[in-house]
């Protein structure tokens, strides 16, 4: 174990960046997510990278098209309105196969909605931003740590399977601090980018970054290629945190901030006799379907708990498919549930049980 | 026997998809000459968004993204931030630079992005078949102004290049078209003098070309031509309305 040092959850994740070898940040104002760019505009220049404040969201994620297109590792944060803005340009880049980080640092919506933390974009992040047929490596931290370790996971990911990566935060970790060691970051070989348009310098033919593909026939083979791709990664890179499911009656699905007040939960229950348990997807999309069919075959009850109407209790019933009930329990708009509203829940469907 | 004529070598050996009296063939060439002038096809990156010229990653021999409907300065900004060392430029028709990019021409402008910009104005958006640009002239129909452009309705077209002259960041700001030997041939000056500014790491420089659209203004070749000299030369006049080179330096 390293030093540890003292840091919000959005600054982190700017350190891991430059850690990682990003030396390209462009950005936009939004809160809950500024610090990233404020925490680059000082250090970019200091480690010969850039920081470049966009004209707009739009811009911004264009302009790391551009950088990622030309083969250095970059990425752009925003919060979730940004992201709408952004959703046009990460659909290109995955049309591309362009690899790029995107941080969402979500507060409550639908429109301008508020600046507390949310949960609220899981549908956008996990359904095909943009629009349609198209997959983000979706990692969601639950910790300031988290948010380093998984920076550098995401451009690992981006490298290895050409494709954009997005950390789904939100305000709560994004502001909130935590000691973190940045000496144990995870680090993975990547593949040399011989696709990039750096100039062909006469010793390659040209490469082409496009997403326009005019003949159906054509079109329909790249998305069976990219999805050939999409199966590689379900199949490698599921991951998912089990807390105490094995023996678990009630069984609690929850990431980010929220599964820690759902940790909380199970802690305080268990304690009072309720077998409860909780499993924490770190990755949202691929989203640890077989995990979650395989606890729903033997616990009686999987309650869904996030800072949203529920987005993610759909995937929780597709995995449960029909074998224990699943419900649903959340605050929304930038309300935080309380550990003990959470325990509150628990204890209804325990009743429900006897 | 002595070549007197061949096709650039920066430009792709493949049938051009673009209507006959279009243009935009006469425009990829003179870029594809610059190129091989400058000798920087393999030190280039082109950019071509949403438009006519979509297709333009089949024609040109560098390396080529296509870009988003508006967005290829952005892209270009990104290409050239990371690689300073690298020739970038952008080809965009009106619709494209002035109506749903003007955000991103415009700061890309200020910015003074070290990258060249190469702008067909035709008038109207040619590949959706022939609607209203932000450079259709007044009183002119297209598709979506059935009875005319009114400027109570539409408003007024703009003059792309007049306005980004008035930016600091902007090096070369020009007007050229193509409707004969001797602007051709001074078009062909403006696009190299352009490449060469980003070279000398002047900052951004934009060329506009008033373009014809036969196909859409449903006129032959012949009366496209005559209708840009006599419609758009008169609004949007050719010249040069920035060039640092001349400008006095306070």
């Amino acid at each position: 174990m390293g030093k540890k040092v003292l840091m919000k959850g959005n600054e982190a994740i700017a350190e891991a960046a430059i850690a990682s070898g990003c030396l390209y940040y462009f950005g936009y104002p939004i809160t809950p997510q500024t610090e990233i760019a404020e925490f680059m505009a000082k250090r970019m220049p200091k480690v010969g990278g850039l920081c470049l404040q966009a004209e707009s969201e739009i811009a911004a994620i264009n302009m790391a098209l551009g950088a990622s297109a030309s083969g250095v590792r970059c990425m752009t944060s925003s919060s979730s309105p940004g992201i709408s803005l952004k959703s046009e340009g990460i659909s290109y880049m995955a049309g591309s196969d362009l690899p790029c980080l995107i941080v969402n640092v979500q507060r409550g919506g639908p429109g301008l909605g508020g600046i507390q933390p949310s949960q609220q974009d899981y549908y956008q992040a996990t359904r095909g931003v943009g629009r349609g047929d198209l997959r983000l490596s979706v990692l969601a931290p639950n910790s300031v740590q988290e948010m380093a370790s998984m920076t550098c996971e995401a451009f690992d990911l981006g490298d290895i399977y050409r494709m954009p990566v997005m950390i789904l935060a939100d305000g709560a970790l994004g502001q909130m601090m935590e000691p973190v060691d940045f000496d144990s970051l995870p680090h993975r070989e990547v593949p040399e980018k011989t696709w990039a348009t750096n100039g062909h310098g006469g010793k390659r033919k040209k490469n082409i970054i496009n997403s326009l593909y005019i003949e159906p026939q054509v079109l329909e083979d790249s998305i069976l290629d990219r999805y050939k791709r999409y199966d590689t990664v379900k199949a490698n890179e599921t991951k998912f945190e089990d807390y105490m499911t094995d023996d678990a009656d009630i069984v609690l699905v929850a990431f980010g901030i929220t599964s820690r007040i759902c940790k909380s939960a199970v802690n305080a229950c268990r304690e009072q006799g309720i077998k409860a348990g909780l499993l924490r997807p770190k990755t949202l999309w691929p989203f640890p379907s077989d995990k979650l069919r395989e606890i729903a075959s033997h616990t009686k009850h999987m309650l869904s708990v996030e800072m949203s109407m529920g987005q993610m209790v759909d995937d929780v019933r597709i995995a449960a498919n029909g074998q224990c009930p699943v419900s649903f329990f959340g605050r929304t708009g930038g309300m935080i549930p309380s550990t003990e509203e959470v325990i509150a829940e628990i204890k209804k469907i325990a009743a429900s049980l006897n | 026997m002595k070549t007197v004529f061949e096709k650039p070598k920066a430009l792709s050996d493949v049938p051009f998809h673009y209507c006959p009296g279009c243009t935009h063939g006469i425009v990829h060439r003179l870029v594809a000459e610059t190129i091989d002038e400058l000798g920087i096809e393999g030190n280039t990156i082109g950019i071509a968004p949403v438009g006519c010229s979509v297709f333009a990653y089949n024609y040109f021999e560098c390396d080529m993204i296509e870009a988003a409907h508006g967005r290829a300065p952005a892209v270009a900004t990104g290409v050239k931030r990371t690689h300073p060392d690298k020739v970038v430029f952008t080809y965009q028709g009106d619709g494209d630079l002035a109506a749903i990019g003007t955000a991103e021409t415009v700061h890309a402008s200020t910015r003074g992005e070290n990258i060249t910009i190469i702008f067909i104005n035709n008038a109207i958006y040619g590949m959706t078949g022939g609607q209203m640009a932000p450079t259709t002239l007044p009183g002119q129909v297209t598709a979506t102004t059935p009875y005319g452009r009114f400027r109570n309705i539409q408003g007024s077209p703009i003059r792309v290049c007049e306005m980004l002259s008035t930016l600091d960041g902007v090096a070369l700001a020009a007007r050229v078209t193509v409707d004969c030997p001797k602007n051709v041939m001074n078009a062909k000056a403006m696009i190299k003098k352009a490449f060469q500014n980003q070279i000398d790491g002047k900052g951004l420089s934009i060329v506009e070309v008033l373009s014809t659209c036969p196909t859409n203004w449903g006129l032959s070749p012949k009366e496209a031509i005559q209708w840009l000299r006599d419609n758009m030369i008169p609004y949007y006049p050719l010249g040069v309305y920035k060039d640092c080179d001349t400008r006095e330096v306070k």
